[in-house]
Formats: C-alpha cells, sequence, structure tokens
C-alpha cells in the first residue's frame, strides 16, 4: 500500500506494517527506458550502419563510417550501464557524455555538407540534443534521490501496546540499545541530554552527546547530537494511535550527515551496509521487547531479527555456548 | 543428545548433537518422552520446503517433561511438568495471538523478513520446520527448547498415556480446524481429500460437529478401510473410481457442502499424464506445489459451499479453478492450525472419551530408527499410517 506518510515522504507499508521509503520510481523507470533505448541504437549502429548512414546524412564519408561504428559499440556500453545494476546509478552519466561526443562529431560534420545530406543531418542533430535534454534530467533526479537516500532513514511500525506505554518505554533512551544492536549504550546525563556510545568497525566505539530538542508527550520524541559529534545525526519518533485502537503506530525518521571521505565511509559502516534495513530491523525488534519482553531467537538466528544473520544462517541445532555469546 | 537431522533432500541422520539450553526468559527445556513424523515433515525430506540447511533438526510434533525454565515463565508451569507443545511458536502478546491466530503470531518468527520476500507477511515460527519458518531446531530429538513455553505448553495433569495426548501437538487440531472451518451445520456432507492422519481426525471432528456424511478420497486401500473402521465414513478410491463423477452420485448431484484439502503440496493424479504435467513443472521450479487436491475439491463443491484448506502448501500453484470458485460463490479457508486454541478443548474430549487420537498410531521406534520411519511413512509401506518416535 503507498501512500503519503505523516513526514512528507512517499512510502511503502510492507509485511507487519513496516514501512519504507519508496524508490523512486518514474526516474527509476526512465533510466531503464534509456538502457532499452541505447541498446536499440547501439544494435542499429552496427547492424544496419548503411542504412543509419543514409538516414542521418552522413553516407558520404569513410570517417562518418567509423565515428558511427564507434558511436554503436559506446551505445552497448551505455546499455549495459543502464540496464545491468539493480538501480539506477551513474549509468545516465554515461550517457550525456556519449550526447556531448555525438553533438560534437554533427557540428563538425555540418560544417561540410550542403543540399539533402545537410537537411538529415540538421535532423538528427535536433534529436540527438533532444536525447540529451533527457538524459540530463534523468542522470540529475537520480543523483538527487540517491544523495537523499543516503541522509535521511524512515521506517514504521505498528506495536499491541497503548501510546502512553510505548511513549514512556521510548523516552527512556537507556531503553534503546535493547532493540538497536548498533548502540552499545545511551546514559541519561541530564534533564534532557545524553551520552551515546555506539560500535564502530574493529571493535571501537564512537561517543557524541545528544539532546532532545522536542518532547510532547505521547506524540513526538525529537532529538539531535550537539555540536562536536563526529557523525552528527539526529532523529523523531511520532506514535499515532492505530486505526480503530488496534494498538500505536511508530514511525521513526533518523538522519545523519555523512560529511564525506574517509568518515563518510565510517558512518556508512557504522549505521550497517544497508541504514534503511538496520532501521526496520530495530523496529522489528522493538516490537518484540515492548510486546513480549525479549527478543526472539532460534537456533539458526541466534541474535534474533537481523537480515545480515539471515543471510548467513546457522544449522537449526542447538550451538554449545560459549561465554556471552548469546 | 541424539536428534534427527536433515542432511539433504531424501537424507537424514540420527546425529549427536550439543543439549539445547535457556536462551530467553520465557524458554523451557523439555525432555522428550514422545514424539512424531508428520506428513509435512516429507516435504522437507522430498526438498519441496525451501531455505533448509544441512544439520537442522526436524520434528514439530512432541511432548515430555520440562527440566529447566527460564525467569520469565508467565503462569503455572514448573520444572516435572508433564507438557504436550503446539507446533507454531506464538507469543501470546500481539494482537494475531490474541485474536487466536496463533499460528500467524507476529513476533515468532526471527527471520521474518526471508518469508515476508517469499509470502507478503511473515506467518509464526515453526519448530524444526526450515529456516523460512525461523531456523529453531525441532523435536525428534531427546531435548528441545520451547520459546515461549507459557503460550505453547499445555500442561497434562492426569495419567492419559502419551498416545493418547501427543496428537494435541499438530494433527488432532489441524485435523479438527479443518471441519471447523467448513462451518458445519446438521446435515452436511463433508468430503475430505487425503486419508492420512489429518484427513482422518478431520472426519471424526466433522461428525463431532455435526456432519450426516464424511466421505474420504485416497488411493490407499489400507488408509481408506482404517478411516472407514475408525469414523464410520465412506471412502472414494480415486485410482479406481473418478472422483468427481462418485461424489456427484453419492450425493445425488448436490455435492459435498464442505471440501476439505487434507493433501497438500506433493498430490498425486490418478491420471498418469496429468501428475507427470505438474511433476515436471515443479521439478523445474516453474510451479512449487501441486495442487491436484485443491482443484478438484473446488469443482466438486456444491454451489456456495466452503473449501477448507489444511494440506501444506509452500508457494505457488497454477491451473486454480478461479472461475468456478468465483461464478459458483464458493469460500476458501485456509491456514496453519492456531494449535494453542484448540488443545484445551480438545484435551477435555480426549479426557471425555469422546475421541481417541490413539487409533492412528501404527508404528512405534526408538529415535535411533527414525530415518527408517521417514522411509516407510513416505513410501506407504508396512500399512505405515503415524510413526511415534522414543528418544
Amino acid at each position: 500500500m503507498a501512500r503519503k506518510s505523516t513526514i512528507g515522504v512517499r512510502s511503502v507499508t510492507d509485511a507487519l506494517g513496516i514501512e519504507r521509503a519508496s524508490r523512486d520510481r518514474p526516474s527509476e523507470g526512465l533510466a531503464r527506458f534509456l538502457g532499452w533505448f541505447s541498446l536499440g541504437l547501439g544494435a542499429a549502429a552496427l547492424g544496419a550502419r548503411s542504412r543509419v548512414s543514409r538516414l542521418s546524412g552522413i553516407d558520404d564519408s569513410r570517417t562518418a563510417q567509423t565515428v558511427l561504428r564507434i558511436a554503436g559499440v559506446r551505445e552497448l556500453g551505455h546499455a549495459a550501464a543502464l540496464l545491468v545494476p539493480r538501480r539506477a546509478g551513474w549509468g545516465a552519466w554515461t550517457r550525456v557524455a556519449g550526447d556531448a561526443m555525438d553533438l560534437a562529431a554533427c557540428g563538425r560534420a555540418l560544417q561540410r555538407r550542403r543540399g539533402e545530406r545537410r537537411r538529415r543531418l540538421t535532423y538528427t542533430t535536433l534529436a540527438v540534443a533532444g536525447i540529451t535534454a533527457v538524459d540530463l534530467y534523468t542522470a540529475v533526479r537520480v543523483a538527487r534521490r540517491r544523495r537523499a537516500d543516503g541522509n535521511e532513514v524512515h521506517a514504521a511500525v505498528t506495536v499491541n501496546r497503548n501510546i502512553e506505554d510505548v511513549y514512556r518505554f521510548w523516552h527512556d533512551f537507556e531503553n534503546l540499545p535493547r532493540f538497536m544492536y548498533h548502540l552499545r549504550s545511551v546514559r541519561m546525563t541530564g534533564d534532557r541530554r545524553s551520552r551515546w556510545i555506539a560500535r564502530a568497525p574493529a571493535g571501537k566505539s564512537v561517543e557524541w552527546d545528544a539532546e532532545i530538542v522536542d518532547d510532547r508527550p505521547n506524540a513526538l520524541i525529537s532529538w539531535r547530537s550537539v555540536a562536536g559529534a563526529r557523525v552528527p545525526n539526529s532523529g523523531t519518533v511520532r506514535f499515532m494511535r492505530a486505526a480503530g485502537g488496534r494498538g500505536t503506530e511508530v514511525r521513526v525518521q533518523i538522519s545523519y550527515r555523512a560529511p564525506g571521505g574517509m568518515l563518510g565511509a565510517k558512518v556508512a559502516k557504522l549505521f550497517g551496509e544497508d541504514p534503511q534495513q538496520q532501521v526496520c530491523d530495530d523496529l522489528r525488534r522493538f516490537k518484540q521487547v515492548i510486546e513480549t519482553g525479549e527478543i526472539v531467537r532460534s537456533d539458526a538466528s541466534p541474535n534474533g531479527s537481523s537480515v545480515q544473520q539471515q543471510a548467513n544462517q546457522r544449522p537449526a541445532r542447538p550451538v554449545a555456548m560459549r561465554g556471552a555469546e548469546w | 543428545m541424539l536428534a534427527n537431522c536433515w542432511i539433504a533432500p531424501n537424507s537424514l541422520a540420527v546425529e549427536d548433537v550439543p543439549d539445547p539450553q535457556i536462551r530467553n526468559p520465557r524458554d523451557a527445556i523439555l525432555r522428550i518422552t514422545s514424539s512424531a513424523i508428520c506428513g509435512s515433515d516429507l516435504h522437507l525430506l522430498d526438498g519441496f520446503i525451501p531455505a533448509m540447511r544441512k544439520g537442522d533438526i526436524l520434528g514439530h510434533e512432541f511432548m515430555g517433561e520440562i527440566v529447566e525454565l527460564g525467569q520469565g515463565v508467565r503462569d503455572g508451569l514448573s520444572v516435572g511438568d508433564r507438557v504436550v507443545v503446539g507446533f507454531p511458536i506464538a507469543c501470546g502478546d500481539c494482537i494475531s495471538c490474541q485474536r487466536g491466530l496463533y499460528s500467524v503470531c507476529e513476533n515468532s518468527n526471527p527471520n521474518a523478513a526471508i518469508a515476508e520476500t517469499a509470502m507478503g507477511h511473515s506467518p509464526a515460527g515453526i519448530f524444526g520446520y526450515s529456516h523460512l519458518l525461523g531456523g529453531y531446531a525441532g523435536g525428534q530429538a531427546q531435548y528441545v527448547r520451547v520459546p515461549f513455553a507459557d503460550v505453547g505448553a499445555l500442561k497434562i495433569e492426569d495419567d492419559l498415556p502419551d498416545e493418547k495426548v501427543l496428537f494435541l501437538s499438530d494433527v488432532l487440531p489441524t485435523g479438527y480446524m479443518a471441519a471447523e472451518m467448513c462451518d458445519i451445520e446438521r446435515g452436511d456432507i463433508i468430503a475430505i481429500w487425503g486419508a492420512g492422519p489429518v484427513g482422518q481426525f478431520a472426519a471424526a471432528s466433522a461428525f463431532l460437529l455435526g456432519a450426516e456424511r464424511v466421505i474420504v478420497i485416497d488411493r490407499y486401500p489400507y488408509r481408506l478401510r482404517m478411516v472407514r473402521e475408525n469414523t464410520g465414513a465412506e471412502t472414494i478410491n480415486y485410482e479406481e473410481s473418478d472422483v468427481l463423477d462418485a461424489l456427484r452420485e453419492m450425493t445425488a448431484g448436490r455435492g459435498p457442502d464442505g471440501c476439505i484439502d487434507a493433501v497438500g503440496m506433493e498430490g498425486h493424479h490418478a491420471s498418469a499424464a496429468l501428475h507427470a504435467y505438474d511433476r515436471a513443472k515443479q521439478a523445474a521450479k516453474v510451479e512449487t506445489d501441486r495442487p491436484h487436491a485443491l482443484r478438484e475439491a473446488v469443482l466438486a463443491c456444491r454451489n456456495g459451499g466452503t473449501i477448507s484448506a489444511v494440506g501444506a502448501y509452500g508457494g505457488f500453484i497454477d491451473k486454480f479453478p478461479m472461475g468456478s470458485f468465483m461464478n459458483r460463490s464458493l469460500t476458501m479457508r485456509s491456514g496453519q492450525a492456531h494449535v494453542q486454541r484448540y488443545m484445551r478443548p480438545l484435551l477435555e474430549r480426549i479426557r471425555k472419551g469422546e475421541i481417541d487420537p490413539s487409533f492412528i498410531i501404527t508404528h512405534t521406534m526408538r529415535l535411533d530408527d527414525t530415518p527408517h520411519g521417514y522411509d516407510i511413512f513416505k513410501n506407504k509401506q508396512e500399512e505405515c499410517v503415524k510413526v511415534v518416535l522414543k528418544p
């Protein structure tokens, strides 16, 4: 079910009511279309070279034939860049670069032609310019969406508890590490201040102070790291009565500023490979903890719900316990 | 401890594995006194349920004695209690559990994200039933860990033998729920595909719930004889007669009021060609389940009747007769049994002597012989219907 969520992000609710920010489908679709378009152009330029060169008015030059052949091979490259990756990335930019080359070639060719050939070449140039506009639009839109993805994650879950209990549980930030696995501990240091310690790669920790910036009982809690945090971050959790009074909807939005470079890479690791997935796992465990009092564990998933662990399951049989492994 | 482990499709081994330990506050550890092989275990053996791993312990029908309890177990259980455990693992606290839909508990599958990819939403975790449904060790073993023991384990306080109460764990509630979902009214005719333990219990339950006639369909004469003798049902052998013709004839054209599919994903068809068609598609993985019984049940059912599907399906079927289903106002209900909802009332019926589920046991063997038990059960040798294992 897709709908406009309360915090203005186009979102998709999946199983368990866990909600995910949806992919920007129009730009994905456009990128796929351009991929198939490149494949068609490449095939035509290579397979029906004489006809293509006659249509575009360049059938009088041997150099133009070579340029056309190179362009055909290049189009196949664009097709691969656009169609092979699961999500559209830099593929559209390769098309923009190719368009620039084509426009330059057309410009040069126009200087030397007259009559019918010049007319055909003009149409070709106009067509290439139009395609360039579409390519540029797609590339920019895909890039903008990717940037937004990196900075903000958003998820929601419905829990079978009344809004007061859910608000009270979340309001005590010291409860958060029970279900947010990337946190080692959170300690309240003042009325609105808290000290957070998170796991970092290679057994290290990252620490920062956070403060509550907005607190509306049974409705919303908003916090952010105070100045000086190595990974500036902020979060908001909203609580709403579920339809029919069937529990409480909990919607979480977490933003973090990735300054790029080395630190950017660390941030990515800090939040796991897929921050979105991590927040979904957190909320699944939150539901378990607040409803049942425990994180559900099986022999194959001893640490409870975690998509990373699901990819690498142990057999469903007891393991000899080693220390505090569980 | 010893445990029956899945190694690969059609390969099992009884292995020595570590004993289970308490992992969570509401856990119990059971010393198993009896367990059983379920028809749905054969889907695991045959490799039709995805996400199995070498070394997984099987078994979701078991009972035993509590030897250890977590700190947080909420009510009435103590060490030394004799209990029977329902096969779906259920927390008791989510909205599904509180509505009695225990087999779709929202919390008990730690691998819910895999199940969501395959099914949209995740059902409950199940003991010994693939990593898709949680990756829990099963009970064909000497010991087992029971999560949420305060919801899943039913204390047996009197001296009823294991054989009479063991099947409260799965097949008796499953058969009962199959009949209940038909909303039986006095005078109804109920047809049941499959004369295995679930089909036989569904037949017995349909009579308990007021059906006037019950017709059971299978191809093994010994099973049909058994269900006739134990429940009073009529039978059709689908290798001898055309099922749709026979049902039309037996009900004088009306068709059964309720049709129960107690077969599931590995159905057979009397026509070798039709069976080969679905079997080939299943092997090529363009269809995961062979729905012969379900298709036939839809076509057989009277206008406005109910299909109750309790045989296990794992994925996708095709050639579902949707036109017949829609145009004739049929209803379909289904589900893994919400065992915890039925255990107490069915125990009461057993106590009163209204039903004695031990009639389906044909074999009792030692845990060491489990692979042999699967073998004769799967290949329908020695007139096998139900194997009980004694650790």
